[in-house]
């Protein structure tokens, strides 16, 4: 298990919260009443706390307070593509997000295969004071897919789990010593699902719309292939597998008869791949360029689904910051990839006013089952846990505005989509970041 | 003593414990004799013994060599790089060759897992292996069931854990079959990377975690860990083998304070095992073991040929 970062605490006050609506997923707790923060962690919370002498009230004025956000997958521009983003950038982006923890990706360049930059990204969140950063490690040297990296060393230095990033780990032999490798340290492999050979050059999802826009196809079986490939080699190993960003209902069906088998696998799926189909693409917009591509509304769909049913673990941002020239290209050349952290709980949250999870449920995804999954200790309001906490007002309309929204990195797919429910505020370790 | 039932001495799976013994107090009186400085060289007068080896090794070639002679045995030592095997002669002519030069005692040493069992079947001579591919090393077995025996007067009820990488080890699976058959609590300890498939299936227990693997064992048993393995991406780097799974002070610390320490040989120093553990005069066995060796093999040799001199057809 991780040790969570230290951040700087405000021991001289306590903060009460009064007047919110408490939701904390993990206990089955939801609630009206008042939850009491001192030395940086959850001293207390129930119907009605006293308030303590010198504490520092703030009235919720009947918003949800609920556990910080923890995104399993993003990645930052830091180290090696500043000029996307910078961690600074990422983590005002997350606080206006409500995320308190995230995963980033080691795809980097340098890549986190090393003990000392692994080191180095969590130093650099303790150092945003705002959001913990927990890094991959690189699941192969170089994250080049060859050789696999020194996951005791890497797990030592702060790693939370394995993956190649936005790379699929493609030689299944590979694949196999990662996932047997990764038991002996308690961790897993995430894959990025998706056969790179079926995939090289496709710029869409393969079918009438990418024929119609005259865009190379990647075939939707590109995903199911990987994901029943790795599903069989965590069969053999023991290992754990978790998918990321799972987009189609094919690869959702193995997964969910993998579970029921009892095969270590999880898996998580991000906001457009719930919110959005292909024809968010069309006209060529490449801010909905991404990878795995945007689906037929059918995938759309039962990805809605396997989220109600519990197949899928976890929604993570999927954040991949680009640069405005990144995406001003022809669509096939154009990069892929959108910036996530400000909307991820804005998209979920559309979901639970379109009547497909209920609250609580949404917020399990976003907040104790990532922490689960990762073995931490964020993502609930237990007491002694560290105070990151989110305030959010469930029905609140605004807009998604490319260009206006928090951090550098602008390429969101959801340019222009109105969402209700927006983060009033968000606090780190009991200190308030956001709001 | 009973007779012993085999022709060869080609593997341990599936010896029954009487005979382990027998060999083994046999080896024990080759070693008190043999510290004594006496031979016997009538015991294997007029007998050949050929070390056929096709893989390279000093240590147990020299052994074989050492217990012939001091038995009185004529040795001679075919290594591959001198004989015809390189021009593409076959195993199969290899053994009409042999057999045309009445050989008595075949020690074969091969990369390839069953190749003395194959040449047993076409030669006259009694075969030994001394080691084929990753199946089986039965006189080095033997030889650590003695070293473990003397240091701890028995064999039976001790907790035997066998680190590393276990899935190339022929040294591992010959004590595995030897140490459980005479009732040893054996563990294998090693990321899943180099534990063999079904590994529990062999009735040992598996433990991926160096120090609970190490906790309250009598013996540590290091396996050499092969720099090919590195490279072909089984294990990451020395450095991180060495931090998990190399045996130092620290790891060696959960062990029975009496664990005692062994190694096959030849010593990755900084790999597998630290020289503090390796060299502490306290704990190590491994000079005891290469001593054991000898006697091992003079033992077997002398059992072998008990059953040339009865003609028996076994």
């Amino acid at each position: 298990m991780t040790a969570p970062a230290t951040f700087p605490m405000n021991p001289m006050t306590d903060t009460i919260f009064v007047n919110a609506r408490l939701i904390d997923p993990a206990a089955g707790l939801d609630a009206p009443g008042s939850l009491l923060v001192s030395r940086g962690v959850i001293a207390d919370h129930g119907g009605a706390l006293a308030i303590p002498e010198g504490a520092e009230v703030v009235d919720c004025g009947g918003a949800v307070l609920a556990p910080g956000l923890v995104d399993l997958r993003a990645a930052l521009g830091e180290p090696g593509a500043e000029y996307r983003e910078t961690i600074d950038s990422a983590a005002q982006a997350a606080a206006a997000g409500g995320i308190t923890t995230l995963c980033a990706l080691p795809d980097t360049q340098p890549a986190l295969d090393d003990a000392a930059l692994v080191q180095f990204v969590v130093r650099r969140g303790e150092a945003t004071g705002s959001l913990s950063i927990l890094p991959y490690g690189a699941a192969t040297k170089g994250c080049q897919g060859k050789e696999i990296a020194e996951y005791g060393l890497l797990r030592e230095a702060g790693a939370v789990a394995f993956t190649d990033g936005t790379r699929a780990i493609a030689n299944a032999r590979t694949m196999r010593l990662a996932l047997s490798y990764a038991r002996a340290f308690g961790s897993f492999v995430v894959q990025h699902p998706e056969e790179p050979a079926l995939a090289a050059g496709g710029a869409a999802t393969e079918g009438e719309l990418a024929t119609r826009l005259g865009l190379p196809g990647i075939t939707p079986a590109a995903e199911s292939i990987m994901v029943a490939r790795d599903i069989a080699l965590a069969r053999i190993t023991g290992g754990h597998v978790h998918f990321a960003h799972v987009s189609t209902a094919d690869a959702l069906s193995l997964i969910r008869k993998a579970k029921q088998e009892g095969i270590r696998v999880t898996c998580d799926t991000a906001p457009p791949y719930f919110d959005l189909n292909e024809t968010a693409i069309g006209d060529f917009r490449t801010y909905a360029k991404l990878s795995p591509p945007l689906r037929r509304e059918e995938d759309r769909l039962a990805v809605v689904a396997a989220l109600a049913d519990g197949t899928i673990d976890a929604v993570a941002s999927d954040h991949q910051p680009a640069d405005p020239d990144d995406k001003r290209l022809p669509f096939a050349q154009a990069s892929a990839g959108g910036v996530g952290l400000a909307t991820l709980f804005g998209i979920t949250l559309a979901r639970v006013h379109a009547g497909d999870l209920a609250l609580p449920q949404a917020l399990e995804l976003l907040t104790v089952k990532p922490a689960r999954l990762l073995g931490l200790e964020a993502g609930t309001l237990g007491h002694g846990r560290p105070a990151d906490l989110v305030l959010f007002h469930p029905e609140r309309a605004w807009k998604v505005e490319a260009g206006k929204l928090p951090g550098k990195a602008q390429n969101s797919p959801f340019d222009g989509r109105a969402l209700e429910g927006r983060v009033i505020g968000t606090w780190k370790a009991g200190r308030r970041v956001y709001g | 003593m009973l007779p012993f039932p085999h022709r060869h001495l080609l593997a341990l799976q599936g010896l029954e414990p009487p005979y382990i013994a027998d060999l083994l107090d046999l080896a024990e009186s080759y070693a008190l004799l043999n510290r004594s400085g006496k031979t016997q060289r009538d015991l294997l007068k007029g007998r050949t013994l050929i070390n056929l080896f096709f893989e390279d090794s000093t240590r147990t070639r020299t052994s074989f060599e050492l217990a012939g002679k001091r038995l009185g045995a004529d040795v001679i030592n075919m290594s591959v790089s001198t004989s015809s095997v390189n021009k593409g002669e076959t195993l199969l002519d290899t053994a009409s060759t042999l057999n045309a030069m009445h050989c008595d005692l075949l020690v074969v040493r091969h990369a390839q897992s069953g190749a003395p069992a194959l040449l047993s079947q076409k030669v006259d001579a009694a075969v030994i292996n001394a080691g084929d591919g990753t199946h089986e090393h039965p006189t080095q077995a033997l030889l650590d069931a003695l070293t473990i025996r003397r240091r701890k007067g028995r064999l039976e009820n001790l907790t035997v854990a066998i680190c590393g990488d276990v899935l190339h080890s022929r040294v591992a699976r010959s004590n595995i079959h030897l140490l459980s058959a005479m009732n040893c609590r054996v563990r294998v300890v090693g990321p899943p990377t180099l534990i063999p498939a079904e590994a529990a299936r062999l009735g040992v227990e598996v433990f991926h975690d160096m120090k609970a693997g190490l906790r309250d064992a009598d013996v540590v048993m290091m396996l050499r860990l092969q720099k090919e393995r590195m490279a072909g991406g089984l294990v990451p780097s020395a450095r991180e083998f060495f931090r998990f799974y190399g045996l130092d002070a620290a790891k060696l610390a959960v062990a029975r304070p009496d664990a005692i320490i062994m190694h096959p040989g030849p010593m990755n120093r900084g790999v597998e095992i630290d020289s503090a553990v390796a060299d502490d005069p306290e704990r190590s066995v491994i000079g005891e073991q290469v001593e054991m060796g000898v006697a091992v093999r003079m033992a077997v040799l002398d059992i072998l040929a008990r059953n040339l001199r009865r003609g028996a057809r076994l």
